[in-house]
């Protein structure tokens, strides 16, 4: 059943990545710039996945690794723009979110449950309150805009996205697979067991926060150079982890492939919904709410259900 | 002169923290639900008396009512909605319950506060306050809503506490909080406590929403703000301590109004964040916690 579940889920990734790979030869450059967000979006949801889904800890500041791998290379970029390569900036965000996150991590994962959350929201919190009073740095509150972009042509940052998601992807899928990631689904249900077992559920838990981290830090540093700009907005509000967190339960936890297609569903119903102004983020809550209520395993998991009826 | 400015801001504004806190702790410790839609609830209630004072052209009074019966109708929504489906079902396992009524209570705030939008647009709306003027205590001009409002919240806050100690159906509530299946041995219907517990978290959100209406004003974006301080006010008491939630909510209130005046409003939430990481590194139950 384990090995069907894994095998369908291959299945359906490989038919993403065709189908994918191949549409910047038939859509035009609108869709391909929403699916551009939708994809570094996949990500944060993949990362928070792993975290979530598998060491079971709720992080409620995806953002706070994001912001700061985002502000990282953006501030980096700015400052130094001619002689330093976008990709240099997009490794030291990266860099710097495992930092923070080890930082964060190391002393939050003491606690448990709410408290966890809670210190990852003020992290969020603090972060915020600092770009905006460090405005001089940072932007504040309008932004900072960024010299270098990693492209003009919508099909080469598609690319560049989808690459980027598929690679990601592919690495904490098999992650989450392997025994790591068995050690941590054990450790995320039943903690003291895990850990009478012999596993270092410490251990595992920071092991699995630094990939997140890593991973939510390079997409957002690759947003930047995608967007141009870095805005407190767009990076690091509540509300951009909000939707983070739903894409994941959305698509169905502890699947990883579940959260990329949950970011990806949400990013486009937001905008295929626009026209209606306000009521869009009404709606695609609402059908959010009857997806968690009424199914509980998300979107793949409806996928799958109708998949073997 | 500061120090009065401080102290007597400080008090009205911790007295409104704390009886939006209460609520908020009184269901985490009776149910075990941290509710997230709290922030739409309370401004949802603003919002409806601020409307019905437009709109309908009632009284301070009749429009404040008004709120309140829209903050308690909201509660029962949640409650039915985002609450009890999922902690009757059979799909999602206990372990997982909490992070889905905690994103199923995000999503739900989500949608009243995105209605409330539609509906009323995001302006920041202030509504009338009952009482008006301005009075001179200690050579610092106050407005008299300040002294109204810390007033309103403290009775309310002590009537909370006769209801809970004081009569049958508040003790009830106060057992099932330490020991469901004990109340429930005793032929007491658990689920008629929490329908309590919800009404009463929705008068005092709905309350707690008109006050601050009436003292700052309240837009579809002090939603997350106001979850994200209730949340952290009653994590920093200690969750499901009522008595820790309203000495959290002084010590925020006034670490805030001190910031904001001594050093600047734009630091305001900063060393209360501090604080609170602080208190949970080194006493991760909070201040006053049980668990």
């Amino acid at each position: 059943m384990r090995a069907m579940f894994a095998s369908r889920l291959v299945w359906i990734g490989i038919a993403m990545l065709a189908a994918g790979a191949l549409l910047p030869l038939f859509a035009s450059g609108y869709v391909l710039g929403l699916l551009t967000v939708a994809f570094y979006t996949a990500v944060f949801a993949m990362s928070w996945d792993l975290l979530f889904g598998f060491a079971g800890e709720v992080n409620f500041g995806p953002t706070f690794l994001i912001g700061l791998g985002a502000y990282t290379a953006g501030i980096l970029d700015a400052r130094l723009s001619p002689h330093i390569s976008i990709w240099l900036c997009v490794a030291a965000g990266a860099a710097a979110a495992v930092i923070g996150g080890l930082l964060l991590a190391l002393p939050a994962l003491r606690l448990r449950g709410p408290y966890f959350g809670l210190t990852t929201l003020v992290a969020v919190l603090l972060l915020q309150s600092f770009i905006v009073v460090f405005a001089g740095l940072t932007g504040g509150e309008i932004g900072l805009s960024v010299p270098d972009v990693m492209s003009i042509d919508a099909n080469t940052n598609y690319w560049i996205a989808f690459g980027f998601m598929a690679v990601s992807g592919a690495i904490l899928f098999g992650l989450s697979r392997s025994a790591v990631g068995l050690i941590l689904q054990a450790s995320g249900q039943d903690s003291v067991q895990a850990g009478a077992l012999g596993f270092n559920v410490v251990k595992h838990k920071l092991a699995a926060f630094v990939v997140s981290a890593f991973f939510s830090g390079l997409a957002g540093a690759l947003m930047v150079f995608y967007m141009g700009t870095a805005s407190v907005g767009t990076f690091v509000d509540i509300a951009v982890g909000v939707q983070v967190i739903i894409a994941a339960i959305l698509g169905g936890r502890r699947t990883v492939v579940g959260a990329a297609i949950g970011a990806i569903f949400l990013i486009s119903m937001g905008e295929l919904l626009r026209p209606l102004g306000e009521l869009a983020t009404l709606i695609v809550s609402f059908i959010a709410l009857l997806v968690i209520l009424f199914f509980p395993d998300g979107l793949l998991g409806i996928l799958r259900g109708g998949a073997r009826s | 002169m500061l120090f009065w400015q401080i102290l007597i801001d400080g008090f009205a504004i911790s007295a409104l923290y704390a009886l939006g806190a209460t609520g908020f702790t009184l269901i985490f410790g009776v149910s075990g639900v941290l509710n997230l839609s709290h922030g739409a609830i309370m401004v949802a209630a603003a919002v409806a008396a601020w409307a019905a004072a437009g709109l309908l052209h009632v009284n301070a009074y009749v429009a404040s009512l008004i709120g309140i019966a829209v903050g308690i109708v909201l509660a029962f929504a949640t409650y039915f909605i985002a609450v009890r489906p999922i902690q009757q079902s059979k799909r999602i396992a206990e372990s997982e319950r909490e992070i889905f009524i905690l994103t199923a209570t995000l999503l739900w705030g989500i949608i009243i506060q995105e209605l409330v939008a539609y509906l009323y647009t995001n302006n920041a709306k202030t509504v009338l306050p009952i009482v008006e003027g301005v009075v001179t205590v200690f050579g610092v001009r106050t407005p008299s809503n300040e002294f109204f409002t810390a007033a309103v919240c403290w009775v309310v806050i002590g009537l909370l506490w006769l209801l809970v100690n004081k009569t049958r159906r508040g003790k009830a509530v106060l057992a099932a909080s330490m020991n469901p299946r004990g109340v429930t041995l005793l032929g007491i219907e658990l689920s008629g406590i929490y329908l309590t517990v919800w009404a009463v978290y929705g008068l005092l959100a709905g309350i707690a929403g008109i006050l601050l209406g009436m003292f700052l004003g309240v837009s579809s974006y002090s939603v997350g703000p106001l979850t994200a301080s209730a949340f952290s006010i009653v994590v920093l008491g200690g969750l499901g301590s009522v008595s820790g939630s309203l000495i959290a909510a002084y010590v925020v209130g006034y670490l805030e109004t001190m910031t904001a005046y001594m050093i600047s409003p734009a630091y305001r939430s900063v060393p209360a964040l501090l604080l609170l990481i602080v208190v949970m590194y080194v006493r991760p139950q909070g201040l006053f916690g049980r668990r």
